[in-house]
């Protein structure tokens, strides 16, 4: 490897409103270098690289690329100065050819007053491109009749044709298989001997040790390590990425009763035979990656994704949940992911939104009495300690923590028998969280059946009776409170 | 204990939106009825109203269409239409009662084909009903060739025409109807669920609400109250005739929108609604009396609805 450093980035700190994202993280790249960027969702992976590519701008530190300190204002700014970046959407256009689209928004031009697209010259130049990684096709072909692989491949050349000195690749491998990751792979060391640098940010560990020269691991917004690749340390590396301190306190158990919801041969568009039971007073942890199926098998359960197969058994009955309505009827709650964009209608005031699924149940007659709404609205409010200046206030003016109790507590209105929560703790403050944490203990010893989403390791472990770990679709392993512990759920999460 | 005089905030909080439409319209009147006091006389008083009728039946369809997230621009074509038919039906030897009924039916089945294409095959609102505004007309004057349908029976001629106590009938017909669509929107499950697939059309369905029966039921209000609206002018007019309605849809729409609804959805209030059908009335009305040559009312009708639509998105920005 040669020494020459290419970028080296210095004490970046940024904040967001409630999360420090990064405290003074240093980053260096060397010429002709792959190096891998690794840490648990949230480390703060791409808000480092959102920083060098000019999407964020940095609270403090300092950027020197090529020996000279840069600013860059916008991805366009940093492409200019050789630093490209690869999303996990592509950003090419499907209506149009690969030439046009390698040279979109760079395009040659030919001309002395008027100048033209010289279509001529990107063709030449593309087939050169697109030769030097491998791509053996044809530049006129549509982007729509590639293969995502292919595509992945025109990314890599668009770069090219800005002269990248410094290309980040962010989860390049998630949407391709065995075959195509290897291709991508000799193209990575191509690049690689032409003296072009690349940031190769994935979960995948074990490709990591495959490509990488180096790996840098983040946590929390920190740089908590650095190892060569030369040695296999799988473990190390889990180790850094998940060791911090537990801060989660652990829940009040609960009685766990009989068996509340069962589930059999569960199946979507990206989930595959999943089985699992759910007891009263039981919190079931589901753990996995981003992009793991987590979300997905919940979707399914509660009938907002449409299922290839399954069943589902409620106290022993077997129902049917084909919508969303079906599955609230029955008494499931889903707290989801997203809450603006799927747990609350934020034009909407929180009295509206806290009751909205309660509403058909308690006015079987359809028409809203005002006082019983209010009256359930308000209790709510105070067993959440919501803090709110009246119930009519509009949502979008509360809180992130105290929008997350308004969904929280929309389902807790309907009284469910099975309350699912999907990342419940996502971007709120450490105070809300630990009343979000204790609720959970407070449900699920009252009866409820819990399931339990999140990212957060030490949040799970906490707080669940029993986890099941998701990789790629499937279950690929069950943990007991007792027994499981951060490195075994990492094992099973990228298998 | 959050329990702080919440109905008062409730009732200072809804009210002052409407105020202030209520008081541009004020404006308005006593602005034209300075330069031509005839504004003021019980006959103009009496077209106003007519006019009100007919821009309020549609605006609160329109208005129940974008609280739901959708749009329809059918109805001023559907006007024409279900005119049309009713004209013709009666002409063809059914009895009055039974040709409302007939045409009624069909209106709602129009919306009923709206709500379809718009959830279940995923048809943007904007292009289906698109295709009814330009159907609905041709069929219109497929009917009639060219010639309007005259010779109906006097008595059909009280429902565009009559009055009750002075009150001329439109106008009653309108305050029924704003009664009910004012009820639903404010008092029941269903009004509740309407602002919220609007609103939010995820977050809607992943509460429990079958936002697709929602929004059909949107589309048929309006589609119906285009067919109640038709019925109405026809009868006014003592005649079917194809060419009717033409742009009804956008004076619907910014009836609509300067009454407060959103064009995101979500928002509007059916008052809203009434006073802006007012508002649009009057400007009309303004310029038959201020003597404004009729070439220019298009060209100002069509500042006020993108005014509307420009305040609408403005008062959205400032909000965020």
């Amino acid at each position: 490897m040669g020494q020459e450093l290419i970028l080296k980035m210095e004490k970046i700190s940024k904040a967001f409103p409630g999360v420090q994202a990064l405290s003074k993280v240093d980053l260096e790249v060397y010429k002709g270098e792959i190096l891998a960027l690794v840490g648990e969702n949230g480390a703060g992976k791409s808000t480092l690289m959102k920083i060098l590519t000019g999407v964020y701008t940095k609270d403090e530190g300092k950027i020197i690329f090529k020996g000279k300190e840069i600013e860059p204002k916008n991805p366009h700014h940093a492409q200019q100065l050789g630093i490209s970046m690869i999303y996990q959407e592509f950003n090419l256009v499907p209506n149009l050819d690969i030439a046009t689209n390698i040279f979109l928004g760079n395009e040659p031009k030919r001309g002395k007053f008027l100048k033209v697209f010289d279509i001529k010259k990107a063709f030449k130049e593309s087939e050169k491109l697109l030769e030097m990684i491998g791509l053996n096709i044809s530049p006129d072909i549509l982007i729509k009749d590639l293969t995502i692989a292919q595509q992945q491949m025109v990314e890599i050349a668009k770069a090219l044709a800005l002269k990248s000195e410094l290309i980040i690749m962010d989860e390049p491998t998630s949407a391709l298989a065995g075959k195509e990751v290897a291709k991508l792979f000799e193209i990575m060391k191509r690049l690689k001997n032409e003296g072009i640098s690349i940031i190769f940010i994935t979960h995948r560990l074990e490709e990591v040790f495959q490509i990488a020269d180096r790996i840098v691991v983040l946590r929390d917004g920190q740089r908590v390590g650095e190892l060569t690749c030369e040695e296999n340390k799988i473990d190390e590396v889990i180790k850094l990425m998940v060791g911090r301190d537990v801060r989660v306190s652990p829940r009040i158990e609960s009685k766990v009763d009989n068996v509340i919801l069962e589930v059999k041969n569960l199946s979507s568009h990206a989930i595959k035979n999943i089985n699992f039971s759910l007891r009263k007073g039981e919190v079931l942890g589901i753990a996995g990656l981003v992009g793991s199926g987590r979300t997905e098998i919940v979707r399914a359960l509660f009938g907002a994704d449409p299922k290839i197969s399954g069943e589902i058994y409620i106290d022993g009955q077997k129902v049917e949940i084909k919508s969303p309505k079906d599955a609230v009827q029955l008494g499931i709650g889903l707290v989801p992911e997203d809450r603006k964009l799927q747990g609350l209608i934020l034009s909407m005031a929180l009295h509206e939104n806290l009751s909205l699924p309660s509403l058909p149940s308690m006015f079987s007659n359809g028409i809203i009495n005002f006082k019983r709404e209010y009256k359930l609205v308000e209790d709510f409010v105070n067993r959440l300690r919501i803090r709110t200046p009246h119930i009519f206030q509009v949502v979008n003016n509360l809180s992130g923590g105290n929008q997350q109790k308004v969904v929280v507590a929309k389902w807790l209105a309907l009284k469910p028998k099975v309350l699912i929560l999907d990342e419940p703790t996502r971007g709120i403050d450490v105070g809300a969280k630990a009343e979000i944490h204790n609720l959970i203990s407070e449900l699920a010893k009252e009866g409820i059946g819990i399931i339990l989403i999140s990212s957060e390791l030490p949040e799970i472990l906490a707080l669940s009776d029993r986890i099941i770990i998701i990789s790629k679709g499937k279950i690929t392993g069950e943990l007991r409170r007792e027994e499981a512990n951060q490195e075994k759920i990492m094992q099973y999460a990228i298998i | 204990m959050i329990k702080i005089k919440n109905a008062k905030v409730l009732r200072k909080g809804i009210y002052f939106r409407e105020l202030n439409i209520l008081l541009a319209l004020i404006i308005l009147s006593f602005g034209i009825t300075i330069i031509n006091p005839r504004f003021l006389s019980s006959f103009n008083l009496q077209i106003i109203a007519r006019q009100v009728a007919i821009f309020g039946l549609l605006a609160i369809g329109e208005t129940l269409v974008i609280i739901g997230g959708g749009i329809d621009l059918s109805v001023g074509s559907l006007v024409a239409l279900t005119g049309v038919l009713v004209a013709l039906f009666m002409k063809n030897g059914l009895s009055i009662t039974i040709s409302i009924l007939i045409v009624l039916l069909i209106s709602s089945l129009v919306g009923l084909w709206h709500g379809l294409f718009v959830t279940k095959l995923k048809v943007p609102p904007f292009i289906i009903t698109l295709g009814t505004l330009t159907a609905a007309r041709g069929l219109a004057s497929v009917i009639t060739k060219g010639w309007p349908i005259i010779g109906l029976p006097e008595r059909f001629f009280f429902i565009g025409q009559g009055d009750i106590f002075g009150i001329p009938f439109p106008l009653i017909i309108l305050i029924l109807f704003a009664f009910i669509a004012f009820f639903i929107t404010k008092y029941t499950v269903l009004g509740r669920q309407l602002y919220a697939t609007g609103g939010n059309i995820e977050a809607a369905r992943l509460s429990g609400i079958d936002v697709d029966k929602r929004r059909i039921f949107t589309y048929v209000s309006s589609s119906f109250l285009a067919g109640i609206t038709g019925i109405i002018i026809a009868s006014r007019l003592s005649q079917g005739q194809a060419g009717v309605g033409g742009g009804y849809e956008l004076s619907a729409i910014a009836a609509a929108v300067i009454g407060g609804t959103s064009l995101s959805g979500g928002e509007g209030t059916i008052l809203g609604t009434l006073i802006g059908a007012a508002i649009m009335s009057v400007i009309y009305n303004g310029l038959i009396l201020l003597e404004i040559s009729s070439y220019w009312h298009d060209v100002v009708m069509g500042l006020v609805i993108v005014t509307a639509v420009t305040l609408d998105i403005w008062r959205k920005r400032k909000r965020i």
